[in-house]
């Protein structure tokens, strides 16, 4: 059953395009990962499905009732965060507050759904913590946290892995995989093909040449060799 | 003893008791919100808002000298000057979060054209309009609020006492949503929360509180009251709601302490508030290096 639909899209800003006729399915229970060269439009792709943004052409059709706040994101980290003060739990909740609606505070359920996310993502030792204090990785297992608590079809995730160590990396994609298969869809932007390739079922490559298939079929194709290089022998 | 002449002045005075009601009030609204200002960083939002109002304030004395004798002008002078400079900041506070969205003037610029262009027009209007002999002493007591804390009418009183309790009201009401908006709001927007309406809700309430509390400090000192229990708060807490905490105590006191110095000592209200503010912004950055 497909999610999420998106008919020749064409993204830019200001009247200037920057990649087009993009034209991609997910469906429930998916792992897309959206690959390609740095300014290729994949974080603009992504703020055009959270509806940040409006495409130039084309369509983003959401099916299967999806509506906008059931959609969890995980952003790249800006400045402003670092030095803010907030414990984990203040912001894991946060996450919730798509639920909330008008309602001014924070139900029973939703926080024990924060504390079940917390639990997930293995940070509830840290709850009580200041999140400016803590490591890069275990920053962003709070910020998946927060994602989960938003999300309950769909989980947006771009550049995830940026600045971790190699080890810490792992176990965030270990994370994410438990995530997508625990029902929940997962759509993630990278630049590290390899884990995209070990983690995703499908793959979109945006650039010159456009691609959209299993992952099986991007290494097969012309595109997906070029881009994987000796990665895909190794699979 | 000066403990002694405070207690006579604060029994004896109605204007003290109002100064130090208003006083406080308004200090607990500004530190409040201060933290999300500085955190968004606004901080010089409230600067720049501050000093529309400062315009907004010569618009309405020219309309008072204009319209002297009139019913519109006895309306005026009835209501006081506050609902007007209300109305203008207000919308100079919606009009300065709109050209933040379009890229033609970014933020920061808009807000500097528009302050120093309101504090401009405001001072050439009370030249040109002026009413009293000593204008240059007019526009001092405007800018760093000499005494306007202590001359406050009954109806201002109220007026304050009822926009505070709202302004603090929206507050607790909208505590999480403004947390949420302002420790990200790229992610609020995205998973659809109404981050555009609560900006609008948070500048509105800034002009509210900035135009209470040029009465009490002036309108150059009014960012001064917004930032600094804020920065001294997050020096010594981690979390969000700490923080708030701690910066609505630390601004009470502060202000609480200030009125009472200043009277005791006839120094001007607003300065020294600034000046206690200064002092426990020193003690908490100390404090916060020690204990990390």
């Amino acid at each position: 059953m497909a999610q999420l639909i998106c008919r020749d899209l064409a993204l830019g800003y200001d009247g200037c395009e920057i990649v087009s006729g993009l034209t991609f399915e997910v469906n429930a229970g998916d792992y897309l990962c959206v690959v390609g060269e740095n300014g290729s439009g994949k974080s603009t792709l992504m703020r055009t499905l959270l509806g940040l943004q409006t495409p130039l052409r084309g369509e983003v059709i959401r099916e299967d009732g999806l509506r906008p706040n059931e959609i969890g994101y995980l952003p790249q980290q800006t400045q402003v965060q670092r030095d803010f003060p907030a414990s984990v739990w203040e912001i894991v909740l946060s996450g919730c507050q798509s639920r909330c609606g008008a309602r001014p505070f924070y139900t029973r359920e939703e926080k024990k759904l924060a504390r079940e996310n917390a639990e997930k993502m293995e940070i509830t030792p840290l709850l009580r913590r200041c999140y400016r204090e803590l490591s890069g990785g275990q920053q962003q297992r709070v910020l998946l946290a927060r994602a989960l608590c938003a999300t309950r079809k769909l989980l947006l995730l771009d550049e995830p892995a940026a600045g971790l160590d190699p080890k810490v990396t792992a176990e965030l994609y270990r994370l994410i995989a438990q995530i997508n298969k625990e029902g929940t869809t997962v759509i993630m932007v990278s630049h590290d093909i390899s884990a995209a390739l070990r983690c995703a079922d499908h793959i979109l490559h945006i650039g010159d040449e456009i691609f959209f298939g299993t992952k099986e079929s991007y290494l097969r194709s012309a595109t997906g060799r070029g881009f994987a290089g000796g990665e895909g022998a190794a699979l | 003893m000066i403990f002694d002449k405070l207690a006579a002045y604060i029994a004896g005075y109605a204007f003290v008791r109002y100064a130090l009601i208003v006083g406080v009030l308004i200090a607990l609204c500004a530190s409040l919100l201060g933290v999300t200002l500085v955190l968004k960083r606004f901080s010089f939002i409230g600067d720049g808002l501050s000093h529309v109002a400062f315009g907004a304030m010569a618009l309405s004395a020219v309309l008072d000298v204009m319209l002297k004798n009139t019913a519109a002008g006895d309306f005026l002078q009835r209501i006081g000057e506050m609902p007007l400079i209300l109305v203008i900041t207000t919308l100079c506070a919606i009009l300065l979060l709109r050209t933040g969205q379009n890229t033609k003037i970014r933020g920061d610029a808009a807000v500097a054209m528009l302050s120093v262009g309101a504090l401009a027009i405001g001072y050439l209007m009370m030249h040109l309009f002026s009413t009293s002999a000593n204008v240059s002493g007019d526009v001092c007591s405007t800018l760093f609020g000499a005494t306007s804390i202590l001359t406050l009418t009954r109806w201002e009183v109220w007026l304050c006492v009822i926009l505070s309790a709202v302004v603090v009201a929206v507050f607790i009401l909208f505590y999480n949503k403004i947390f949420c908006v302002t420790f990200d709001e790229t992610f609020a927007k995205a998973t659809g929360v109404k981050a555009n309406a609560y900006n609008l809700l948070i500048a509105v309430t800034t002009s509210v509180i900035i135009v209470l509390a040029m009465h009490l400090v002036g309108s150059l000192l009014i960012s001064a009251l917004v930032i600094f229990p804020a920065l001294s708060a997050m020096r010594l807490f981690k979390s969000f709601r700490s923080v708030t905490i701690c910066s609505a105590a630390l601004g009470v006191c502060c202000a609480l302490l200030g009125i009472l110095v200043a009277i005791g000592y006839g120094t001007p209200v607003g300065s020294t508030i600034v000046a206690v503010d200064i002092a426990v912004f020193a003690l908490c950055a100390a404090l916060g290096a020690v204990m990390r």
